[in-house]
């Protein structure tokens, strides 16, 4: 049993940074339905940025961690931001009106070009930090195993919490968030109607380069280390979570995230480590078999 | 109904740069992005320092030099385009393009001349040979793709598992049971098959990006199992020397009744080089001959009707089961047999050869050279590999070009090299109609 929770406690801890990056996901594809296949890259970018900005506060003397964790925070998301409007701009823009192929292959480059960018930038070796934030509570104890819940799990958990709050209330209740929505059902009306599409769909991107790169925060946090290489694997889990969940829908992104951050936990725990991403994508497959738009995805209509 | 945007050559954009004032203002708004982007990655550099902590240095001379040749194209890009995209019409004259038009009616007869000659003109060149072995398995590759995605219009992002299956089969039939290549060649091609058809049943409801994503998937499946099922495939350290093709029985050695033995010649390892060049010069046309044989076939019609319209053909009483799963079967059969020769051509597999990217490379060939288009994969192959070899010298840089590469592609020819497309049906004479009225890579 104490085992078991403490599983569940990692499982919701990696399926929280796999939802913060499916939601990028599912939101470009329920607007313009492509694949951002940089999406991962950008959020390898965002934990990029917060490493150099880390040190960079280290290296000026700001040493209270949780203001350079707001900072680098604040500094990570806007500039991530930045790369996602970059993004958006030079490889999907002039697509726009494109064969659904073309940003596909558009966005395979884009990946390509960011991962090897930050590879001659930054260096291709694997990039420790120090544990900026430490301690664990016990929450469950027995003769043979104590379940123990780490600060950084807090904060992944918690921060994740906030962000997808703020993120729902954004889509829920605000301007922008009834333009998305209104490019999600019919981009040709929204425009018809005054909506500027170019700038929703900018803004769209900016929102999921945003999350991302509070995944790649996390990630940096929580496990330590970075390389360039990282945004293809996460990309890959996070695609899957959001076509898990039914893509195109928001809630859908975070709990294919949390159910593939656990099949994968749990898989690893009782099984073997070598095949969890192997039972991550057959579980993606059989359930693709039985609900084939996901579980929370409307089905699409086909009129003749 | 979406079109592509036609590049036309206009005399009204011609005239729409800007400004100098405004393309400062451009240009300055450009440099202040360049700045954003580039601050914390190429402005600060984090190195492992001597105890083994990051430890962060600067480089400002390289983020003012990045940030300044920013602001310098973004000016230039400006007074000469304005802000609207840079069209292929209007970078490249229409004279170029008409020119092209008329050489690309030759470049399929040349090209196939020019390839039964490498192995003559380049005999002393091996890297030469290599590189063209090379750039023709990815067209066999190419064209096995082309079927299931340019026939019949599923996107397949997981074809390098086909690949993988191919070459494994080879290798472990060939190391374990000391079968020849004749013989592991077909068998290959109908374990790769087989595996198609697996990965077909659960597909068969999918479409678009569940599609992919699936077949994406599948390919990862096939990578991880290969590199995790370690007392069978060796793990990552792969399987090593794995038997050379023979000459239909007659091994390339240097002895009595070898290869050079047998006819008379002097012993050469550029015999065998030659040998597989040629060997897979027929693999990858016997691809094409089926491919364009299959689309006057009632199963080739099947695929065509199905990427065009799948209710309309299940209408009409087309089995869209048969027809999808043989698409995966016969598309997954050539690139086993592409996968057993790379097995035999390098001697050593591991999961490394079957990754992610090379899936990705070989859509990348099949979209950039226009899909269902024999020549435009054939071309768009060369164009690739060649350019990624005269890249070699700069090392990490060639893949940031090839990835700048891929995306102005998409930009300027979002069809494809050869962007026409020839009816399998027609009425009367033939003619090439736009790439833009077939949906290929759709479903």
């Amino acid at each position: 049993m104490e085992y078991f929770v403490q599983q569940l406690i990692i499982g919701v801890t990696l399926g929280s940074i796999y939802g913060l990056i499916a939601i990028g996901y599912t939101m470009v594809y329920g607007i313009i339905g492509m694949i951002n296949f940089a999406h991962g890259d950008v959020f390898m970018v965002g934990g990029f940025i917060a490493l150099t900005a880390f040190l960079a506060l280290i290296a000026i003397g700001v040493t209270a961690v949780p203001l350079a964790l707001f900072l680098v925070l604040l500094i990570a998301m806007a500039l991530t931001a930045l790369y996602g409007w970059t993004v958006e701009r030079f490889a999907y823009r002039p697509l726009r009106h494109s064969f659904r192929l073309a940003p596909l292959i558009s966005a395979i480059g884009m990946s390509i070009i960011l991962q090897n960018f930050v590879q001659i930038v930054q260096g291709a070796r694997v990039k420790p930090l120090p544990p900026l934030v430490t301690g664990s509570h016990t929450v469950m104890t027995s003769e043979a195993f104590n379940v123990e819940l780490s600060n950084i799990q807090i904060i992944v958990v918690l921060i994740t919490f906030v962000v997808m709050a703020g993120f729902s209330w954004l889509v829920a209740r605000t301007r922008l968030g009834r333009d998305m929505r209104a490019c999600e059902q019919d981009l040709k009306m929204a425009s018809l109607l005054g909506v500027n599409v170019d700038r929703t769909i900018s803004l769209t991107f900016v929102i999921g380069a945003a999350l991302a790169s509070v995944a790649g925060i996390m990630y940096l946090l929580y496990y330590g280390v970075i390389d360039f290489y990282i945004g293809f694997v996460a990309g890959v889990k996070a695609f899957t979570a959001a076509v898990l969940g039914g893509i195109g829908s928001l809630p859908g992104a975070m709990l294919g995230g949390l159910l593939i951050g656990l099949i994968e936990t749990f898989w690893s725990a009782y099984f073997s480590i070598e095949y969890k991403d192997v039972a991550a994508f057959s579980i993606l497959i059989v359930a693709l078999i039985f609900l084939p738009t996901g579980i929370l995805g409307r089905p699409e209509v086909e009129k003749v | 109904m979406r079109r592509d945007p036609t590049p036309v050559p206009n005399k009204a954009s011609h005239t729409a740069s800007l400004s100098l004032a405004d393309a400062l203002k451009d240009a300055v708004l450009a440099a202040l992005v360049a700045i954003g982007l580039f601050f914390f990655l190429i402005g600060l550099r984090s190195e492992q320092g001597p105890t083994g902590a990051l430890e962060i240095t600067t480089r400002l001379p390289t983020l003012a030099m990045v940030v300044g040749a920013v602001f310098a194209g973004a000016l230039v890009r400006a007074l000469i385009f304005g802000r609207g995209p840079i069209g292929l019409g209007r970078a490249i004259p229409p004279t170029v393009t008409h020119t092209l038009e008329v050489a690309g009616r030759f470049a399929a007869p040349a090209l196939l001349i020019f390839a039964l000659l490498v192995p003559v003109l380049f005999y002393h060149d091996r890297y030469f040979l290599d590189l063209g072995i090379m750039v023709l398995t990815y067209v066999m590759l190419g064209w096995g793709l082309n079927i299931v995605v340019g026939l019949a219009g599923l996107l397949d992002l997981g074809y390098v598992a086909f690949y993988a299956v191919g070459a494994y089969s080879y290798a472990l039939l060939a190391t374990h049971f000391e079968l020849s290549f004749w013989i592991c060649l077909p068998l290959a091609g109908i374990l790769a098959a087989f595996w198609g058809v697996l990965l077909g049943f659960p597909v068969l409801r999918l479409r678009g990006d569940y599609l992919a994503i699936v077949t994406l998937a599948f390919g990862e499946i096939i990578r991880l199992v290969l590199l995790n099922w370690q007392h069978v495939t060796g793990g990552p350290n792969g399987i090593a020397s794995i038997p050379r093709p023979s000459f239909f029985g007659l091994p390339f050695s240097n002895e009595e009744g070898g290869f050079a033995h047998t006819f008379g010649l002097e012993f050469s390892s550029t015999h065998r080089i030659v040998f597989l060049f040629y060997l897979i010069l027929a693999l990858a046309l016997i691809t094409n001959w089926v491919t364009i044989r299959l689309r006057r076939l009632p199963i080739g019609r099947a695929w065509e009707a199905m990427r065009e319209d799948e209710i309309a053909c299940r209408s009409l009483g087309i089995n869209t089961t048969t027809t999808k799963l043989t698409a995966f079967a016969i598309g997954a059969m050539f690139g086993g047999f592409a996968g057993s020769f790379f097995a035999t051509r390098q001697g050593f597999i591991s999961p490394e050869s079957f990754t992610f990217g090379e899936s990705a490379l070989v859509l990348a060939i099949v979209v950039l050279g226009g899909m269902g288009s024999q020549i435009g994969v054939a071309v768009a192959a060369l164009v690739m590999l060649g350019g990624f070899e005269l890249f070699r010298e700069f090392q990490s840089y060639r893949m940031l070009i090839f990835g700048f590469a891929m995306v102005l592609i998409m930009i300027w020819r979002p069809r494809g090299l050869v962007a026409t497309r020839e009816p399998s049906l027609h009425l009367g004479d033939t003619k090439t109609i736009s790439a833009t009225m077939v949906k290929q890579g759709q479903g």
